[in-house]
């Protein structure tokens, strides 16, 4: 898709002009070719299979990897390698047992073939030619390419500062030894860099659920939903993000031992149709409305335990406040109005959220009255303008229920699982102390020294002494895609006097590639060893075993990096004397530490997955609930804080409220701009792709083209038709893509799936339905967060 | 037929994932287009909208379909060549790619579209059971993809003694035609 001239000549005549080996290149293109090759073998197989079967597997091995994608799912995928060719993929093949199943790959594992063999991939290292974005590059050697940077990096610190250097998140390589942290460890060696903290993930809940609870560590193992009478999934679709481990498992066995299923969200999600026995569609950004009234219903209908309130809560009623706070601040006041003279019945929630009072009343019964009931949050809801409040509004929701602490429950929030430690290749001790949310980089750009930690979020320093000036991007597509607001992004990336030096290594040239001044051509999962680990719920470890040799003169990026800290003089400082290969085995043996059953590096590399043993699931909280005098909350008053004091304190009651409540959002359905756009726009985690990766993979396409979902209302209203292709804009941007004419979304609400790769026409208008020209750098008020789900656009039939 | 094989498909699980058309593209080394095991979507319903109320009555469901080796395979009597045949010991329709002549008699006759024509080859393709899988005692690539075990493979009578006969559920072919070697259990929606 993003075809670039200069790579492709290179390709072409690259075999006589450089070096390499030889026999790495035919099995790779053996590998790119095998559809043609194997269609041949297939005819082969039927009469070899009537016959003897087993006649050409004999010499096929079976490699044990996994998927490395940041989709939490860190799934087993065993290839069957034979003559240096994957041949093909299977999963898991330990016995499938109900509680110890096989830790299967989900549709794009099974599709890994058709990415990490791509005939696309970055071969050579390169260098910019053309303008900055243009996509123009001309082949240069490593040795000039290593050189290039180190020379960079120095000039940059001595005329800037450590501080000017930037390594972008980017989770391509979701790993223990992975590119971003491997980035930051060469600029930590190198005098340091500016960090940043959260993620684009969950901002806003990683930011928000302490101030409730004390910690993040709010969820139970996912082995305890079996015993929940009520599940409801807020928000959450693990059937796509996939989200840990096992996790549509989990749910799906927690429905076949009875317990109910509710899903709360503006689409009716693969998850809602698999499990659901109701789905409550509502609003983007309304969600507190009906939290809200929910707690209206539960506290005039006395739904509530008020001896457990006086317990374990603050600021439930006005019995129960910090000190030094006026009257009627707490939640109870505010729900009944005696805050705002608004009382907010589900009738007041129905005209904001759109879901019938009647509904509400009987959802409110369900969570307070079934016990016990799990209210898990997933992370889309709370990419929101103001997605702090349906964080914290799930926290308050489960611990006024008496949720907390219980098997079964569920204290909501950001919901990280126990898991056992894992060791990684760490970035090293950074010393510079500046960091800034991670979302506000292109600020960072801009006007890095006017950033407050007021106003911005600034860490460790008051000001900083400079904007950013160079940015490592490896293996990532945050600089330009998966950023809010491409249009603006790409105007600030495009100013070469504004950040003046981009490496990006990745494997595809993505639209982040293009901005490139130095690229570099990255390895893949399948050609090199790693040790990764599920992300959110699930309790293992997986190794990534290399199949085959790097193609071209794409090249790992410890590799490259300990030849850029060796031109600076840093190598020891970097590599502390190790290769790539001892810091594996330096994670098997420090994780040996921490856990005495953890195999052996030769035993793991084997087995290619480890389990870690759990007796009885982990229930967060339990300790805070069974005996509460002797174990504290962890938080300033030892309770849990439905009215959080320190936000309080922030003086900012509108956007920033003590007790979560409905704030009304900018281009919410509340918005005076609804006017003029009429839709609210939100995106999804899309089962065929991981965030932006494998959108150019065939199968995946095949099997989940990129659409956008539109009510048959709203598509009747403008004349559109299942297939057509539509502009869909904002003051921001435009992009054209299909439409699915579905009753799976809720009317008044659009949704795109987020992900796919920006593609512009010459005037801008972006070709291939990316969500990201349409979002707005705006952040959220507390964490500073992406709100990347708020977005009112309007559209038109192409 | 004592030995027929069959897949059980336990609908009211699928989640649309297609994890199990991957597998079996995957195993089969299927070009775009060519789909051995497919899942389709049906879906519907309306809104009624009650000034700011909204009440939804919709339904989605997904169907994840390979071959169905049936009883009486529709490919297998109108293929004028013998290249479709069906196997005595289990049942499995298979397709001999030397004797096809790519005349499509198959793809035209299958209510459930199993058989495809890949322009490519000039011929016709279909799922074979994995029947290299299964002669080792493992299952179709299709069902231990599943990640939430919706499909089940096995002897079709054991499967039926199990869990019913029923082998059609709402929006598929009337399984008086061929008889399909598969026992379903419906979505919610889909009965």
């Amino acid at each position: 898709m993003f075809t670039n001239e200069a790579n492709k000549s290179e390709q072409e005549s690259g075999s006589q002009r450089r070096a390499f080996s030889r026999r790495s290149f035919i099995k790779w293109s053996a590998a790119a070719s095998s559809s043609l090759a194997l269609v041949g073998c297939g005819s082969a197989g039927f009469k070899q299979a009537s016959s003897n079967v087993n006649v050409d597997e004999a010499d096929e091995k079976v490699i044990s990897t996994g998927g490395t994608n940041n989709c939490g799912g860190c799934c087993v995928i065993k290839a069957h390698v034979k003559d240096g060719v994957v041949v093909r993929l299977s999963t898991d093949d330990q016995p499938d047992e109900p509680n110890n199943p096989q830790i299967r790959a989900c549709v794009r594992g099974r599709s890994y073939r058709k990415t990490w063999f791509h005939p696309d991939r970055l071969k050579y290292p390169m260098k910019r030619v053309g303008k900055r974005g243009e996509g123009k590059f001309e082949r240069i050697t490593w040795d000039e390419a290593t050189t290039i940077i180190a020379k960079e990096m120095k000039r940059i610190r001595e005329k800037y500062g450590a501080e000017a250097r930037y390594a972008n998140y980017a989770w391509g390589i979701s790993a223990q030894i992975a590119g971003l942290t491997l980035a930051k460890r060469l600029l930590a060696s190198d005098g340091g860099y500016l960090g940043f903290y959260q993620n684009y993930s969950n901002a806003c809940t990683n930011n928000a659920t302490p101030y409730t609870y004390g910690t993040n560590d709010t969820g139970n193992n996912y082995e305890d939903w079996v015993n929940a009478k009520l599940i409801v999934l807020w928000g959450f679709n693990p059937a796509e993000v996939v989200f840990g481990g096992q996790t549509m498992y989990w749910l799906r066995r927690a429905k076949d031992a009875g317990a109910k299923i509710i899903v709360v969200d503006p689409r009716y999600t693969d998850t809602a149709v698999a499990l659901a026995d109701q789905w409550i569609p509502l609003l983007p950004t309304t969600d507190n409305a009906l939290m809200d009234a929910m707690t209206y219903v539960m506290i005039t209908e006395n739904l509530l335990d008020k001896a457990y309130l006086d317990t374990y809560c603050l600021g439930f009623d006005e019995e129960h406040m910090p000190a030094g706070v006026p009257a009627n601040q707490s939640l109870k006041s505010y729900i009944l109005g005696q805050s705002d003279g608004v009382p907010k019945t589900p009738e007041w929630a129905e005209k904001i959220c759109r879901v019938p009072s009647e509904t509400i009343r009987q959802f409110a019964r369900d969570y307070a009255m079934t016990k016990p009931a799990a209210l898990i949050q997933g992370w889309g809801p709370q990419r929101n303008a103001m997605g702090e409040q349906v964080a914290r509004g799930g926290t308050v929701l489960a611990s006024i229920t008496g949720n907390v602490g219980i098997s079964g429950g569920w204290a909501s929030g950001i919901g990280y699982s126990p898991a056992h430690d894992v060791a990684s290749l760490g970035a090293g001790e950074n010393p510079i102390k500046a960091q800034i949310p991670v979302f506000m980089w292109t600020d960072a750009v801009t006007r890095g020294t006017e950033m407050t930690k007021e106003n911005d979020g600034l860490r460790g320093v008051d000001k900083l002494n400079t904007n950013i000036k160079m940015i490592l991007n490896i293996a990532g597509n945050c600089l330009v895609n998966q950023h809010a607001d491409i249009n603006k992004t790409v105007k600030i990336l495009e100013d070469e006097k504004s950040v003046e030096f981009i490496v990006v290594s990745d494997v595809f040239m993505t639209p982040s590639a293009k901005f490139a001044d130095i690229l570099l051509p990255g390895n893949t999962v399948f050609e090199r060893d790693n040790i990764n680990v599920q992300w959110a719920f699930g309790d293992y470890a997986v190794f990534n075993n290399k199949l085959v040799d790097p193609p071209f003169e794409c090249r790992d990026e410890y590799d490259w990096m300990t030849e850029v800290a060796d031109k600076l003089g840093i190598k020891e400082k970097f590599t502390e004397g190790r290769t790539r290969e001892q810091w594996l085995h330096w994670i098997v043996a420090e994780t040996q530490k921490a856990n005495p059953g953890f195999p052996s590096y030769d035993e793991f590399k084997k087995m290619g997955i480890y389990k870690f043993k759990i007796d009885k699931p982990i229930i967060r909280f339990e300790k805070q609930i069974k005996d509460p005098a002797n174990n504290p909350f962890p938080t300033p008053s030892g309770k849990i804080e439905i009215f959080s004091k320190r936000l309080w304190d922030m003086n900012n009651a509108k956007e920033i409220p003590a007790i979560p409540k409905h704030v009304v959002a900018h281009e919410g359905p509340q918005d005076q701009l609804k006017e003029k756009y009429p839709l609210q726009c939100i995106g999804w985690h899309f089962k065929a792709r991981c965030h932006s990766i494998h959108d150019n993979n065939p199968w995946l396409k095949e099997a989940a083209p990129q659409e956008m979902w539109m009510n048959p209302k709203d598509a009747e209203a403008r004349s559109i038709k299942k297939g057509d292709r539509v502009k869909v804009f904002n003051d921001r941007g435009a992009t054209m893509i299909p439409v699915k004419v579905t009753t799976r979304i809720v009317p008044g609400v659009v949704a795109i799936p987020q992900g796919a790769w920006y593609t512009p026409d010459e005037k801008g208008v972006d070709q291939h339905g990316c969500i990201n020209v349409l979002t707005t750098q705006r952040p959220t008020p507390l964490a500073k967060a992406n709100a990347q789900h708020t977005n009112l656009v309007e559209i038109q039939k192409a | 037929m004592t030995q027929q094989v069959g897949i059980f498909i336990e609908q009211h699980r699928c989640m649309g994932c297609k994890a199990c058309q991957a597998a079996c593209k995957d195993k089969h080394d299927l070009e775009v287009g060519q789909l051995w095991r497919r899942v389709t979507e049906i879906e519907g319903g309306s809104y009624f909208e009650d000034g700011a109320a909204i009440r939804p009555n919709v339904f989605t469901y997904w169907t994840s379909i390979g071959c169905n080796h049936c009883a009486n395979p529709a490919c297998v009597k109108n293929c004028p060549t013998g290249a479709m045949f069906k196997r005595s010991e289990d049942g499995i329709v298979l397709h001999d790619d030397s004797k096809c002549i790519g005349c499509r008699m198959c793809v035209w006759s299958c209510p459930y579209g199993a058989p495809q024509y890949d322009p490519e080859k000039g011929k016709v393709g279909k799922c074979d059971y994995c029947l290299d899988f299964v002669q080792k005692g493992k299952d179709p690539a299709c069902v231990s993809a599943c990640p939430v075990r919706a499909l089940h493979a096995g002897k079709l009578e054991e499967l039926q003694a199990k869990y019913g006969t029923k082998a059609q559920t709402k929006g598929m072919p009337d399984a008086n035609i061929t008889h399909p070697s598969i026992v379903i259990k419906s979505h919610k929606d889909a009965i």
